[in-house]
């Protein structure tokens, strides 16, 4: 075993080395994009095939085939991915997997670098009956996504591995293996439509076979005591059970207030080993729940009460938030209000302070797109998307109108423009118009819409990090690719009027704007200059 | 050493702030700490405030630093360096770059140094970090690295010189590791 300091989302790379995986696929966010690209950076040396789908259900999709053609597979996105690939994750837990399956999810409590909702992606795992494991720190990022393959080969599931951006962008000192160099794998596919097509009345009998493996895992479960209890060296008085990154932070609690507790750590999410929650909530008055945003486990321990321990009392978000993170000062407040301890709450407040909020880098080329549009279409509304165009929505520029979801300005804009007789623009980047911006355009342009698309491309998907995308001609490998053209993709899709335009001259985006805005068919105007951080870097 | 050791390190996105972070784990590490730190990329990171928190000692289980328990903060910016007093214990040593990074209706500089200095308490040290790095060695980037060197040269940080530069050798890269090595032990003559 070798030491080395690594991020969360790194350990999990190790770990799925360690474990031999053959194929790797993914769409970068934060906070899980560290994954895909320290995979680049090692895919060679240990014959590893990685690739940036152009979104996650593509992605997962991708993953579906190579575990049907006997390789093993992980797939790493954002919270958000797992909606967009949703579809196909249903159905991959009624065929099963044939190779080894990890998928990883990224949630963000606190909405650190996520615009659009504060998802608590443990919910997925009731809806797919899919087994989900979450780590509190690297050395689990490492170790579970070890167990995530060895549950996914045993009972040919794919499991979801749930890290939160505390988890992934934490670091510490993490013991693994080193793993020598591998040659690349071939698989081969072997025709199976019984286990591969989801077709009824077969789906019944999948389903079936599905709830059975889960009642085998939680067998497994209790058996290799995959959820441990840590004990305190006197007699607990109380019982706490804890997930995720919460685990850590009930530990510094009962370190700090000096308190003795059981703890009982849920490694393995779903499906829930009742009877080991069953024992352990059987000793105590009291038990504390300690779980970020929503309250899946309190209400799974307020079930198994009814038939372990009537009497037991249920503490959790009746004394912790369901919004933001938790830290340890949260669960101090919590276990002193249960115990009776005294705890002096922190009373310093923060200085009240002028935010310092994201904005456009220096050189950045939307700094000549936001400006041109409020002057020229004050009356205008404005659809905005996701990546570094959404800053659109913060000041001094303030023209956002609505922000949603991967490729959404467009699929809203085109319900505004039916509804109204007002003007429309709808602005996205080049990453969103490949992710999700495709059907939306091809929607506007068959229903007979009007919005203006502008869409920015700079030429990278740039907010997570620089990950290159379809239309610049390379892989996420590096390899050269074809270039795919948004103003052809546009043309193919029917739309008449399209300009591409450098923002050399203002005036040139200005009269575009102009003009498409008085038409009454789709329209496109492409802004193609380079992201500056990514022209600095590439002068270096 | 009897408590960890906590460190809040803030700034703004694109500082260098993660790098600190990487040292500072290193040098813990070598001296046989246990550590953990948490790191914030991404939106925040868009010339947003960094806020990044170290832990090093026997035995660490949260990666953050609870509000009035940090040991250390470093700020690579006024602004964002006031912004995070509210962690410092009462014998907080509070080390921060003279440099402004600024923001839509942000605080003029005066102001910021006479709220810290009444917010800071005794161990305030106001470097002229980016100035020094920047008539020294050319590159104001690496005055992070000067803060650092110079928390180690003040015995702000009970870890060892030696761990640093054994950090720095180790973390990187070929070349910008001469730069990075004066940029640390040009604080020693602070």
């Amino acid at each position: 075993m070798i030491k080395r300091i690594l991020l969360g989302d790194e350990a999990i790379v190790q770990g799925a080395l360690e474990s031999g995986v053959d194929f790797v696929s993914g769409y970068p966010g934060c906070p899980s994009a560290e994954i895909g690209e320290e995979f680049f950076k090692i895919a060679k040396k240990n014959g590893i095939y990685a690739e940036w789908s152009v979104n996650e259900k593509v992605a997962l999709e991708a993953a579906i085939g190579a575990s049907f053609s006997g390789l093993k597979s992980l797939v790493n996105m954002k919270s958000f991915g797992l909606n967009v690939c949703s579809d196909s994750l249903l159905p991959l837990a009624y065929t099963g997997t044939k190779a080894g399956m990890v998928i990883v999810v990224a949630d963000d409590p606190s909405c650190w670098s996520s615009a659009q909702s504060e998802q608590d992606s443990r919910g997925y795992a009731y809806l797919s009956h899919i087994p989900m494991l979450e780590p509190s720190d690297p050395q689990e990022c490492r170790d579970f996504t070890k167990l995530g393959f060895k549950i996914s080969e045993k009972f040919n599931v794919p499991v979801i591995l749930r890290i939160t951006t505390r988890t992934a962008h934490q670091r510490m000192p993490v013991s693994f293996n080193e793993t020598g160099k591998r040659t690349t794998k071939t698989g081969e596919f072997i025709k199976n439509p019984r286990q591969f097509s989801t077709m009824p009345p077969r789906t019944m009998e999948m389903k079936k076979e599905l709830l059975e493996k889960l009642e085998k895992i939680k067998a497994y479960a209790e058996k290799l005591n995959i959820n441990p209890i840590i004990k305190p060296q006197k007699p607990a008085k109380i019982g706490i059970v804890a997930s995720g990154v919460a685990y850590l932070y009930v530990m510094e609690a009962l370190k700090e207030l000096k308190i003795d507790a059981a703890v009982l750590k849920i490694n393995l999410f779903y499906p829930l080993a009742e009877k080991s929650i069953s024992k352990f909530i059987k000793g105590f008055k009291k038990v504390l729940v300690a779980e970020e945003l929503d309250s899946y486990l309190e209400k799974e321990i307020n079930a198994v009460a009814k038939n372990a321990n009537l009497k037991l009392q249920i503490f959790g978000k009746n004394l912790l938030p369901e919004t933001g993170e938790l830290d340890a000062e949260k669960i101090c407040a919590a276990l002193a209000n249960i115990t009776g301890k005294e705890f002096k709450a922190n009373t310093i407040k923060p200085l009240s302070l002028p935010k310092r909020t994201a904005r456009l880098c220096e050189g950045c080329p939307y700094w000549l797109v936001f400006p041109a549009l409020k002057r020229i279409a004050p009356e205008a509304i404005f659809g905005g998307d996701i990546g570094c165009n959404m800053i659109a929505g913060l000041g001094p520029h303030n023209i956002q109108d609505y922000l949603f979801s991967m490729g959404a300005s467009l699929g809203i804009s085109h319900g505004v423009k039916k509804s109204t007789n007002q003007k429309v623009i709808s602005i996205m980047g080049d990453g969103t118009f490949f992710h999700a911006g495709m059907p939306a355009l091809v929607n506007a342009v068959y229903n007979k819409s009007s919005p203006l698309v502008v869409i920015l491309d700079n030429r990278i998907t740039a907010m997570t990090g620089h990950q290159p995308n379809p239309g610049m001609g390379k892989t996420g490998l590096g390899q050269d690719t074809e270039e795919l053209k948004i103003e052809d993709i546009a043309k193919a899709c029917g739309v008449k009027y399209i300009k591409v335009l450098d923002l050399a001259n203002a005036k040139e985006f200005e009269d575009a704007v102009k003009e498409f805005l008085e038409k009454d068919e789709v329209s496109v105007i492409i802004c193609r200059k380079i992201c500056a951080l990514l022209e600095r870097r590439q002068k270096i | 050493m009897e408590n960890n050791f906590n460190i809040i390190i803030s700034g703004v996105g694109g500082q260098g702030v993660i790098t600190l972070i990487s040292l500072i784990d290193q040098a813990a590490l070598i001296e046989g700490y246990d550590l953990k730190s948490s790191e914030l990329h991404g939106l925040s990171q868009r010339g947003g405030s960094v806020l990044t928190h170290v832990r090093f000692g026997k035995k660490v289980y949260s990666p953050l630093v609870e509000r009035g328990q940090a040991d250390l903060i470093i700020g690579l910016e006024l602004l964002e360096g006031l912004r995070t007093l509210n962690f410092a214990n009462k014998d907080a040593a509070v080390l921060i770059n003279k440099y402004i990074f600024p923001v839509l209706g942000g605080l003029p500089r005066e102001e910021i140094i006479k709220k810290l200095n009444e917010t800071a308490g005794k161990k305030l040290y106001l470097i002229e970090a980016s100035e020094i790095c920047k008539e020294k060695l050319e590159k104001e980037v690496v005055s992070g690295i000067y803060l650092l060197g110079y928390a180690c040269y003040k015995r702000l940080i009970p870890l060892k010189e030696g761990s640093f530069l054994k950090a720095i050798e180790k973390l990187i890269p070929e070349k910008y590791l001469d730069l990075n090595k004066k940029a640390f032990q040009l604080a020693k003559q602070a």
